[in-house]
């Protein structure tokens, strides 16, 4: 959320994400050309770009779910090496860092407490009853206090997004990632998605978030980064950004999508 | 000669009592051989995923090996082949055993690799994202969707296992069939023994069709 928190525009604060010269190829194709990116702890850093241009790859890479072949990135202190199998720092970063998937992922067999009460239960060791408490909590936060004991098929798509808002939550992350959160969804369920992770925005969490919503994105986002074929080529504020682009295919792109 | 055939619904009966001593061992054999078969299934189906090349080849071989051969010829093997090798004999329902678990465990493998391929990638990775090591994501995320799609596989493997023991009465094994023979060389009754026969592989294998239905069914309800 914009606010003006000395925080964030100390220049000098440690970054949580730490991402200089990073490349990523899958095969023959270089899918991140040199990426750099620093997030700064409580920034609300807003991804848009072209289908295809890297925006889920740099994101997932954040968290491990993609490796990456040179460059140097830390999330929070932790350093992932290169060609990163499964390490200590990889583990303790995806207890820090929650994400929410464009298609949900859900655990079908559990219901929605169980699904927001494993990961605090089974990787913080929390009790039964202090999951379930951190989970009601949520699940109110979200919206969907009533549906604790459905299952994620029994829930509308818009529910089950905030469903995986709160599961993510529940491990109390230092940084949340956000993959197209709302692409999936019918566009009346949208705008319960995106009010959640405005009030997140508003309450401090760190957020890096890939979206095609530009009215929500100007809002937010503290810095909106361009990426096209794997670079970023344009970055700053929605207003820069948005209003006066530097780069022409920033260009052409803002005035594919907002015109309409 | 009496050309009227008359089915002898008394021998049929009278022979019950007989057969019925061989269903410990059909059954010993079976749920043994099949549990044994369900863990070797676990394990070399998750090696057949391995993305390391040098534990997949082993159980690929492992499961063509034991699914190109017929289970006769396996357990011939291992009744009198095996105790040449290793210099002391085989209990005949040991070997029984050894047979379904063995081949059984081939068809399970690959039954639970495609049970475990078909949960969606998103279910990983969500697990992970989470904190989950890969472990922890594989027991609670993944096995339990990918076991329930399993069931009715390992249902026709339990089924087609309780009657592959049938064979085992060439090796002198008391099971079902075995009994039936027996008692037929005393009797003459072929044709009333072996449906007798026939029925009781039925009861045996209706009632687990029967528990699998009841089990995937409750399996259902969390979907
Ligand atoms: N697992 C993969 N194997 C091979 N190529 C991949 C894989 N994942 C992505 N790619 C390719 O990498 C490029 C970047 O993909 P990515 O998913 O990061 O794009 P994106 O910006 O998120 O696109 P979208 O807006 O469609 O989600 C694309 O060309 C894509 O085809
Ligand atoms: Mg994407």
């Amino acid at each position: 959320m914009k606010r003006t928190d000395t925080m964030k525009t100390n220049s000098t604060a440690k970054p949580i994400v730490r991402m200089e010269k990073l490349n990523k190829h899958f095969g023959p194709l270089h899918v991140l050309k040199d990426v750099d990116l620093a997030v700064i702890p409580g920034e609300v850093v807003v991804i848009i770009g072209a289908s295809g241009s890297g925006k889920s790859t740099l994101i997932r890479c954040i968290n491990g779910l993609e490796e990456f072949q040179q460059g140097y990135l830390d999330v929070d202190g932790k350093v992932l090496k290169p060609h990163g199998k499964a390490s200590q720092a990889l583990q303790e970063i995806r207890t820090e860092v929650g994400m929410v998937f464009q298609q949900f992922n859900l655990f079908p067999h559990l219901s929605v407490l169980e699904n927001v009460t494993l990961a605090p239960r089974k990787v913080r060791q929390a009790s039964r009853e202090e999951a379930m408490n951190t989970a009601h909590r949520l699940l109110e936060r979200v919206g969907i206090a009533d549906q604790a004991s459905k299952y994620p098929a029994q829930l509308s798509g818009g529910q089950q997004q905030r469903v995986a808002l709160a599961r993510a939550l529940a491990m109390e992350p230092r940084l949340m990632l956000f993959d197209e959160p709302t692409s999936a969804l019918d566009p009346e369920m949208i705008g319960e998605v995106l009010d959640a992770m405005r009030e997140l925005a508003r309450d401090g969490m760190t957020m890096v978030i890939v979206t095609h919503e530009m009215n929500f994105a100007r809002e937010v986002a503290d810095r909106v980064i361009y990426i096209h074929q794997g670079e970023i080529i344009e970055q700053g504020t929605p207003d820069e950004v948005f209003d006066n682009p530097q780069n022409e295919r920033t260009q052409s792109f803002l005035s594919r999508v907002l015109t309409h | 000669m009496d050309i009227t055939f008359q089915f002898d619904w008394q021998a049929a009966f009278a022979s019950i009592p007989y057969l019925l001593k061989g269903i410990p061992y059909t059954l010993l054999i079976s749920f043994v051989g099949l549990a044994i078969g369900f863990v070797i299934g676990i394990i070399f189906g998750l090696l057949r995923i391995s993305p390391a090349f040098w534990l997949r080849w082993p159980a690929i071989a492992y499961i063509e090996i034991f699914r190109g051969t017929p289970v006769l010829v396996q357990v011939l093997f291992i009744f009198y082949g095996l105790p040449q090798l290793l210099g002391g004999p085989i209990d005949a329902i040991t070997a029984g055993i050894a047979a379904i678990a063995v081949n059984s465990g081939a068809y399970i493998s690959e039954v639970v690799r495609g049970g475990v391929q078909s949960i969606a990638r998103g279910q990983r990775e969500a697990g992970l994202s989470l904190g989950l090591s890969r472990v922890k994501t594989f027991r609670y995320v993944i096995w339990p969707q990918a076991f329930r799609r399993m069931i009715p596989a390992l249902g026709n493997q339990g089924i087609i296992s309780i009657k592959d023991t049938s064979l085992f009465a060439v090796i002198g094994v008391g099971e079902l069939v075995r009994q039936g023979q027996i008692y037929i060389a005393t009797t003459f009754r072929a044709l009333e023994v072996y449906l007798m026969v026939a029925l009781l592989y039925l009861v045996i294998t209706l009632t687990l069709s029967l528990a699998l239905r009841m089990l995937e069914r409750k399996g259902l309800v969390g979907q």
